[in-house]
């Protein structure tokens, strides 16, 4: 199966070691994926918000150069541009929509176009839970974290098709087959606050906030996300979100794919786990390579 | 399911601090909305509004009964002048003015929690971007401030293709006169090297130029047509 990549614009640089943690799993995980040449912005939340068809026109433009590389479907990490993705193809079946966007394009979208999935959905697909865990060499035992979604990677769930849109549990799944212990988190769905920490940090400071401090009072030692927005405002924005709250958390915030790294083996370094704001490494001494048997 | 109701509790046990609720609520959560309260005195209701909002978004609007799930899940609500279901309602009377004035319409996170819980399926979410569509039309963007970090955002897609962080940032403090924007986060950031100094450089930046030109090209002629 040929599948293409799409690492989206903060893979390139907010969210480097999500880009770097992701293409380390991908490997050990025999996923082989081959980034597509020359793609742009999906226009994120501003183009869609200045006008549909300019947002996927950008998003098409993507699209098409997957398709004409004869891609049997898209991965990208961030569940805003699988969303812009989705909708886009979504709404290019209706023909006079579809002329409007061509109309922005140089050349006309290809008629049939792949379709997009996320890497943890990909992941979740394509490696089933009891592979995982044989694949590990270190245990995640002692860890107790919980998973943290996001607005996008389930909503709108008719074009997102990821689980219950209210409580998904793939990280879950995923995490606990390797150890973890995985706290039940009422708000793993929640928004973050999205990009209005530049324009009105209260939205995201309060809402950020809100999720840290459940996180916190739940006593997880980490949140674990799959959203490079979510995980700025979570782990960059983390002070912030301590002021608008008046407690401090401290907590990391580390992506899933950073976490399966450390379980499968690979070093911290390779899974740009420095980068982190809120660093985690007082949860490095409490793993420990697998000793019992499989299914032990 | 368990994991919905502790949301709803946990809600409850979270309510936004004084501090942050509302600084000025027109309406309080459960008013509805009077027509003699709505619009300016002498200003008549829209007649078509209502109907364009539904073509122009394909939602049911005619259905929302106000059952206020959207507003209890919103998690702008506690910054919203107008709450969601109070839109909802202001649009099905046409009350376009009341409408277009609301702050509410730039804070939406968009999050899309109204439209999941909406039990007559509406997708909120999508009425409340398509009346920021109209607004923006019509050059009537309440909170500028928002519209002006999307449009600094978009000016850098159009000149490199992709995003770049730290050129949205000086547009968006020269655009704003905000200069000290998020300079407590400059130190980790740079530290962490969470910024890349300069725009990644590819091919296609000049491909997705040609769309933001064509993309203007047929607004103004849509504006000169109006």
């Amino acid at each position: 199966m040929h599948l293409a990549y799409f690492p989206g614009c903060s893979a390139k640089g907010s969210s480097l070691d999500y880009e770097l943690s992701t293409q380390a799993v991908l490997n050990a995980l025999g996923i082989t994926v081959w980034e597509i040449d020359d793609w742009n912005c999906c226009g994120s939340t501003p183009a869609h918000a200045v006008s549909t068809e300019l947002s996927s026109a950008l998003c098409a433009r993507n699209l098409d150069l997957a398709a004409k590389a004869g891609a049997d479907q898209l991965l990208t990490p961030c569940p805003s541009c699988l969303s812009n993705f989705r909708a886009t193809a979504k709404r290019l079946e209706d023909p006079d929509f579809r002329e409007k966007v061509n109309a922005l394009l140089d050349t006309p979208c290809a008629e049939t176009l792949p379709p997009t999935s996320s890497v943890l959905q990909a992941i979740g697909e394509l490696v089933d839970c009891e592979t995982l865990a044989k694949k590990a060499t270190i245990s995640l035992k002692g860890l107790k974290l919980v998973a943290y979604y996001g607005c996008l990677m389930s909503r709108p769930p008719e074009l997102m098709h990821f689980e219950d849109p209210e409580n998904p549990m793939l990280i879950e799944r995923m995490l606990e087959a390797l150890g973890a212990e995985m706290l039940d988190f009422p708000l793993k769905t929640a928004c973050c606050g999205a990009a209005f920490g530049i324009p009105k940090r209260p939205l995201t400071a309060q809402n950020s906030g809100r999720i840290l401090e459940l996180a916190a009072n739940l006593g997880a030692d980490a949140i674990v996300t799959c959203c490079p927005l979510c995980q700025m405002n979570l782990d960059l924005r983390q002070a912030q979100a301590e002021k608008a709250m008046g407690r401090h958390f401290g907590l990391p915030v580390p992506y899933f794919t950073q976490i399966l790294g450390l379980a499968l083996g690979i070093a911290p370094q390779d899974l740009g786990l420095a980068k982190l704001v809120v660093p985690m490494d007082a949860l490095l001494p409490k793993l420990a390579p697998k000793t019992s048997a499989p299914n032990a | 399911m368990p994991c919905r109701q502790l949301i709803h509790h946990m809600e409850a046990a979270f309510p936004p601090r004084p501090s942050q609720r509302a600084i000025h609520a027109e309406y309080s959560m459960n008013e509805t909305i009077r027509l003699s309260k709505s619009s300016s005195p002498g200003v008549a209701a829209s007649p078509s509004f209502s109907q364009e909002v539904a073509s122009t978004s394909k939602q049911p609007i005619h259905t929302c009964y106000q059952c206020g799930n959207c507003s209890a899940g919103c998690p702008a609500a506690f910054a919203y002048d107008l709450q969601v279901n109070q839109i909802m309602r202001a649009v099905q009377l046409n009350q376009k003015d009341l409408v277009y004035r609301a702050k509410s319409l730039w804070l939406c996170l968009g999050c899309a929690t109204c439209s999941l819980r909406c039990p007559n399926n509406i997708d909120v979410a999508c009425v409340m971007e398509t009346l920021r569509h109209m607004a923006r039309a019509e050059k009537k963007a309440t909170v500028p401030v928002v519209e002006k970090f999307w449009l600094s955002f978009l000016n850098m897609i159009r000149t490199f293709g992709r995003s770049y962080e730290i050129g949205t940032m000086v547009l968006f403090m020269l655009r704003s006169l905000r200069l000290t924007t998020d300079v407590d986060l400059a130190p980790q950031a740079l530290v962490k090297r969470k910024l890349g100094l300069l725009p990644h450089t590819h091919q296609g930046r000049e491909a997705v130029g040609r769309i933001f030109t064509r993309f203007h090209e047929l607004q103004c002629k849509a504006r000169e047509g109006r």
